[in-house]
């Protein structure tokens, strides 16, 4: 079962952190990255530029309206996402745990809905 | 091209035989399934133009064994090559009609060996297909919608973790417990493929593999029982698979297929099989399940199903597995002889089993049964409920049809 965990965070306050505690998180970041693809686990993800980048895109009568800034205004916003490909939906949350980000903010653990269905 | 298919189906069917002599003639699994991969590569790019050898067999037993040799002088240190060359005795490969004992317990010992109950679930299944059913990395990355290298990474690791594990059939005190393991993988590649809607190529191999494995594995233990059953229920259910989805891709009902297209060869060949089997094997599960399948398969319609029989037969599956998902179908069946109602009965049973406790079959079971009740409304709300919890695209459209037709 696939699971999109999405990473939500707040860049400014990467930016009030010590050199060395920055550092200590892209190495726990790093490390499992390589752990899930060691086990085979990993099957995409990637990280998001600045928040303050975003584009929101409405149509509305036909006609689009582009904004500057996110769909959802907070002070946190999704800073990345992974897709792992787990046992259980327990494995899942497992990982999310692990992520830094979830001590500092919160990770989020969505199944990914796929094509297969059951005989009815 | 239609050269091209035949070589691709020969060196699938060579491939066990082939990694099942050179594991057992030098151990060293890992390597040995890779020197393979590398002869197989070798023969899928020159065999179609330079012509199939005449011992193709051979042929690939020797180009791997070549590999496999240079591989182990390559790598190891010196101690352990000096001590290997000495055994580096040529494999000689017997011809291709030779007396195939020696292949028929390799290829069973190597089925063993890739469900593995040290292995976990998707490693078991990615290495099986490789090592017994000759698929390379990149179709089975496919078949399973992840990147390549994370099914290779999956297949390597499997085959780490099977370093040092010896090469021989199970002991006879755990058999039929690792006979189990290898009955669940070949029946989950089958669901892998079986299950997806559409007419996705990729899916429907799998399903084809599985069947082509549970057959050679029926071939190899033509009395097991629940190997033969196996191979009867894929049969069976997969006569349904053009049926069961409608050109937008939304699921069909089992009472709502066009039982003509049905295909009659696989529902023949199954029904023989479990004929031949359940008189002489003792019963176990799959064979009830495909028992149940075959009852599907040579009822005319819906409405005349001898639904009294798979009443019985869902009782016999619940003593001898019980598990919430055959009581679940089982209230089915048990509505279709007795009434919504007392369908609906059975299923309060299961209200408070932890192991549905988030699953949308059951609400969408109910759903069903209240609908045939009468009671729209909490019919409604329970496909509503169901159609939430489901994480299947096309389940949920079709939960929410079902809501709408009764809204």
């Amino acid at each position: 079962m696939k699971y999109l965990l999405l990473i939500h965070n707040n860049f400014s306050a990467y930016d009030e952190m010590s050199e060395d505690e920055r550092n200590g998180v892209f190495a726990e970041v790093e490390k499992i990255m390589e752990d899930l693809k060691q086990s085979g686990e990993f099957v995409g993800g990637q990280g998001l530029a600045d928040v303050s980048l975003t584009k929101t895109v409405r149509v509305r009568d036909g006609v689009p309206i582009i904004t500057d800034g996110p769909y959802v205004e907070a002070k946190e916003h999704m800073g990345g996402y992974l897709i792992v490909d787990c046992e259980t939906p327990e494995r899942a949350v497992e990982i999310a745990a692990g992520w830094p980000d979830a001590r500092y903010w919160a990770m989020e653990v969505r199944p990914i809905i796929h094509t297969a269905g059951v005989d009815m | 091209m239609s050269a091209d298919l035949n070589v691709e189906d020969l060196l699938r069917q060579l491939t066990p035989q082939v990694l099942g002599a050179l594991t057992r003639r030098y151990g060293h699994f890992d390597l040995c399934e890779d020197a393979v991969q590398e002869a197989l590569l070798a023969a899928a790019s020159q065999w179609p133009a330079a012509g199939v050898p005449d011992n193709p067999r051979g042929w690939l037993i020797t180009v791997a064994s070549r590999r496999l040799v240079d591989e182990l002088r390559a790598s190891s240190a010196r101690a352990r090559r000096e001590s290997l060359t000495a055994s580096y005795a040529p494999l000689l490969a017997p011809a291709a009609d030779a007396s195939s004992d020696a292949d028929r317990d390799d290829t069973l010992t190597l089925l063993f060996l890739c469900c593995h109950p040290s292995l976990s679930e998707p490693s078991q299944l990615a290495l099986t297909l490789r090592a017994v059913g000759g698929l390379t990395t990149a179709e089975i990355a496919r078949a399973f919608f992840v990147p390549e290298a994370t099914m290779a990474q999956r297949i390597s690791r499997a085959k780490q973790r099977l370093r040092g594990a010896s090469f021989e059939l199970p002991p006879s005190a755990e058999y039929a417990a690792r006979l189990d393991v290898v009955l669940h993988v070949l029946y989950l590649i089958f669901n892998e493929g079986y299950m997806s809607s559409g007419p996705d190529l990729h899916r429907g191999d799998l399903t084809r593999e599985a069947i082509r494995l549970a057959r050679s594995a029926h071939r190899l233990l033509p009395d097991d029982g629940e190997i033969t059953g196996l191979l009867a229920l894929m049969l069976l259910t997969d006569s349904r698979r053009l049926t069961r989805t409608g050109p937008d891709g939304g699921l069909i009902p089992l009472a709502d297929q066009d039982r003509s297209r049905w295909d009659r060869s696989s529902i023949d060949e199954g029904v023989a099989l479990l004929g031949d089997v359940m008189s002489r094997a003792p019963l176990g599960p799959y064979q009830v399940q495909a028992a149940i399948a075959a009852l599907h398969a040579e009822a005319p319609s819906s409405a005349d199903t001898d639904w009294r029989q798979i009443v019985a037969l869902y009782n016999v599956l619940g003593r001898l597995a019980p598990n919430p998902m055959v009581t679940l179908n089982q209230a089915v069946a048990v509505a279709m002889v007795d009434g919504p109602d007392a369908g609906l009965s059975l299923l309060r049973q299961l209200d408070g089993d932890d192991r549905l406790a988030e699953h949308h079959r059951l609400d969408a079971v109910r759903a069903h049964l209240l609908e045939l009740a009468g009671s729209r409304a909490a019919a409604r709300e329970a496909y509503l409920a169901a159609a939430r919890r489901t994480t299947s695209r096309p389940e949920q459209r079709y939960l929410q049809d079902r809501a709408a037709a009764l809204g």
